[in-house]
Parts: C-alpha cells; structure tokens; sequence
C-alpha cells in the first residue's frame, strides 16, 4: 500500500484492502436499513389511529435502533474511525456518551410540560391548547 | 481491517508521537465533527422537547407526501427516500475517492470526486424542492371562524388539529414552532451540505491540478470526506426525527 504516513510521529497507516467489497457490502446494509426503516414507517403510517400507545412507541424505538445501526455502519466504516487505535476511538465516542443524558434529561422535561399544561398545574397554559372549537379525532368521527 | 502491525508496547503517551496516531489535521477533523454533532445534537433534543410539550404535533405522513410531477397524489414517504439514498450513494462514492487515493490512482479520485458532487447538487435540488412545495402551497385552515389557506412557514402551520366545521374536517392552526424547527434544522444541514459540496469541488480541482501527486498523498481527500460522511450521518438522523417518527 502507499505511505500515508505524513509525519514521523505517526506509524500508522490503515492497511486498506485492495477491493472495494466492503464499501459495497456497507452500502447494502445501510440500503437494507433504510429499507426496513421505511417500512415500519409505512406500518405507522397505515396503522394510524388504530393501535394504541405501545406499539406505536415500539415500533419508533425500533426505527430509533436501526438510525443507531446505520450511524454507527457509516462512522466506522465509511469513516474509517473503526480502523483507527482505541486512544482515537475513545476520544470521539467517550465524549459524545454526554448524548444519552441529553436526550433523554430533555425529552423527560418536555413531557413533563406537557402533563403540566393538561392538568393546569402550569402557570402559562399554551396558546395552541386553547382552540374554542373541540378538537374531534378524524378516525373516530360520527 | 487490521492496522499495520504496532509493537503491543508501545508508549503512546510519552510524547515524540501522536497518541492517536493520526495526523494533527484529521485530529481536528474529528473534533470539529464532534463538536457539529453536538450542535446538531442541541437543535434535534430542543425539536424533540417543544414536541413532547405539546398534545398534537403535525403528523410527517400527512405534511411530507408529495412528489415532483405526481401532482396532488398521496406518496408519503416517497420524496425523502429519494433524497436519503441520493445521500447514501454520494457517500459510498465518496470513500470511493477516498480508496482511490489511498492507490495513489489521480483518475479514479477525479472521477468519484465528481459523482459524489452531483451527488450532493441532487440533493440540494430534492431539498429547493421540498423547502419551495412547503412554503407556496396552500391548505384550508380555519383561523377564528374563516376558512384561510395558509403554506408552512416559519410563522405559520397549517398542520394542528382537525375539527368539523360545516359537515367538513378542516385543520386548525398548529404550533409554529413546527415551521421554525423544520426549516431551521434542515437548513442548516442543507447548509451543510452546500459547503460540502463546495470543499469537494475544490478538492476536485486540487487533485486535477495535481496538488496531492505532488505532495505523495491524499490526505486532503479522506478529511473533505470525513466532512461529507458527517452530512449523510447528520442525514439519517433528520430523517428519523422529522420523517419517521
């Protein structure tokens, strides 16, 4: 292979293979994801109004670890950060840990905003809830 | 992929050495994508907390189900798939050009360097196409009794809840933060985008001027592609939060 090595301090060089197999086998997998992706998409999309609360919610979960599967395909192999030390992976993915808090800390407070507001326990109730008209579900109509 | 062979004991941190053993510029790299990935992070977790506050959100089935030339036809889900494999295969090409350089192969690098570019104006365009379909078209809302047709904006949503006025089902105001948060999070990843396809050309133009022969590697093209595998990685995720989910 060629010298990438463009320093005297660094003696690594990622010994890439002489085929382009892998790229095209990743690129099959994250088509494979999307694929599947989309058709628990199209699941949500024709289930609609008739399945209740958890198996919406699991099937978006579902969709959520397949994003991850494809994100991780991309920034290991696409990035090549798979082929890099363990010192180069850890200091990109120990940082980025601080995302797990972040969600779901945030998406906690927003939930909690919303029981607030439904139960007027809020001193500010949303502009958006107060619709002089009842709302009516479409799905449910007379 | 193994790395070539390293002695098992080697003092990565005694100095005289990079302790990740990659060069000072893909480093940075690296850490420039990690600090967008939090901005982006930010911009996605504040969309998600403002729609877990509130009780109806506008359902991405409904707003996102056009398609260009297919008219008033209901194709959920259509148009963003387009635009989600147009961005896949840019970065296949992509670590195609990068591979390339690796063999030290000028043509090949020019010649992927090139598809991942349309690649990205064919998304730029999809996204013109979509912003321009959200913002001019026109549905039936009714605001304070009156029937008005309202396009998504970053000021108004036509897209809340759904009420019987005169025997017909017709959509209230939503909240505005939809339009703010959609155009702003896709723009700024479209922006994105724009800039990576800006930094290709001019990598393109560098190889075909024979900058990186000259320097005996392409390092310029694995950083300006770390860059654009970011924008596809940001992608997948803009594509669950807004479209999926």
């Amino acid at each position: 292979m060629s010298s990438q090595v463009s320093s005297p301090e660094i003696t690594h060089a990622p010994e890439h293979a002489s085929g382009t197999g892998r790229i095209w086998k990743i690129f099959w997998v994250l088509s494979a994801l999307t694929v599947i992706e989309l058709a628990l998409g199209y699941l949500l999309y024709f289930q609609h109004g008739k399945w209740s609360y958890l198996p919406v919610i699991s099937t978006k979960l579902l969709i959520a670890g397949l994003t991850l599967a494809k994100a991780y395909y991309i920034v290991s192999v696409f990035m090549h950060l798979g082929d890099e030390i363990r010192n180069m992976i850890m200091t990109i993915v120990v940082p980025l840990m601080l995302f797990v808090w972040f969600i779901a800390a945030f998406l906690w407070d927003g939930n909690s905003w919303k029981n607030l507001r439904n139960t007027n326990g809020g001193s500010r109730p949303a502009k958006t809830e107060q619709h002089s008209v009842p709302a009516v579900d479409k799905h449910t109509k007379p | 992929m193994s790395t070539t062979a390293i002695p098992t004991n080697t003092k990565w941190w005694n100095g005289g050495r990079s302790p990740f053993n990659i060069s000072y510029g893909k480093v940075m790299m690296w850490y420039f994508l990690m600090s967008d990935a939090f901005t982006f992070g930010a911009f996605l977790i504040s969309y998600g907390t403002i729609r877990f506050s509130v009780n109806h959100w506008a359902d991405p089935n409904h707003v996102f189900n056009a398609f260009p030339f297919a008219g008033h036809a209901n194709l959920p889900l259509a148009f963003v798939s387009l635009m989600t494999f147009i961005l896949i295969f840019s970065s296949v090409t992509m670590v195609l050009a990068v591979h390339e350089g690796h063999k030290m192969n000028r043509k090949g690098v020019e010649k992927y360097m090139i598809l991942t570019i349309l690649g990205g104006l064919a998304f730029l365009g999809c996204q013109a196409w979509e912003w321009t379909h959200m913002i001019t078209g026109d549905h039936a809302v009714l605001v304070n009794g009156q029937i008005e047709h309202w396009g998504t904006t970053v000021t108004r949503n036509p897209w809340g809840p759904e009420v019987m006025h005169n025997g017909q089902l017709i959509s209230t105001p939503g909240p505005i933060a939809f339009g703010g948060y959609f155009f702003g999070i896709t723009g700024f990843h479209g922006f994105h985008v724009f800039s990576g396809v800006i930094i290709n050309v001019i990598m393109y133009i560098k190889t075909k001027l024979g900058h990186f022969d000259q320097r005996g590697h392409y390092e310029m093209i694995e950083k300006a592609g770390l860059y654009w595998h970011f924008v596809d990685l940001v992608w997948v995720f803009v594509f669950l939060c807004f479209y999926l989910v």
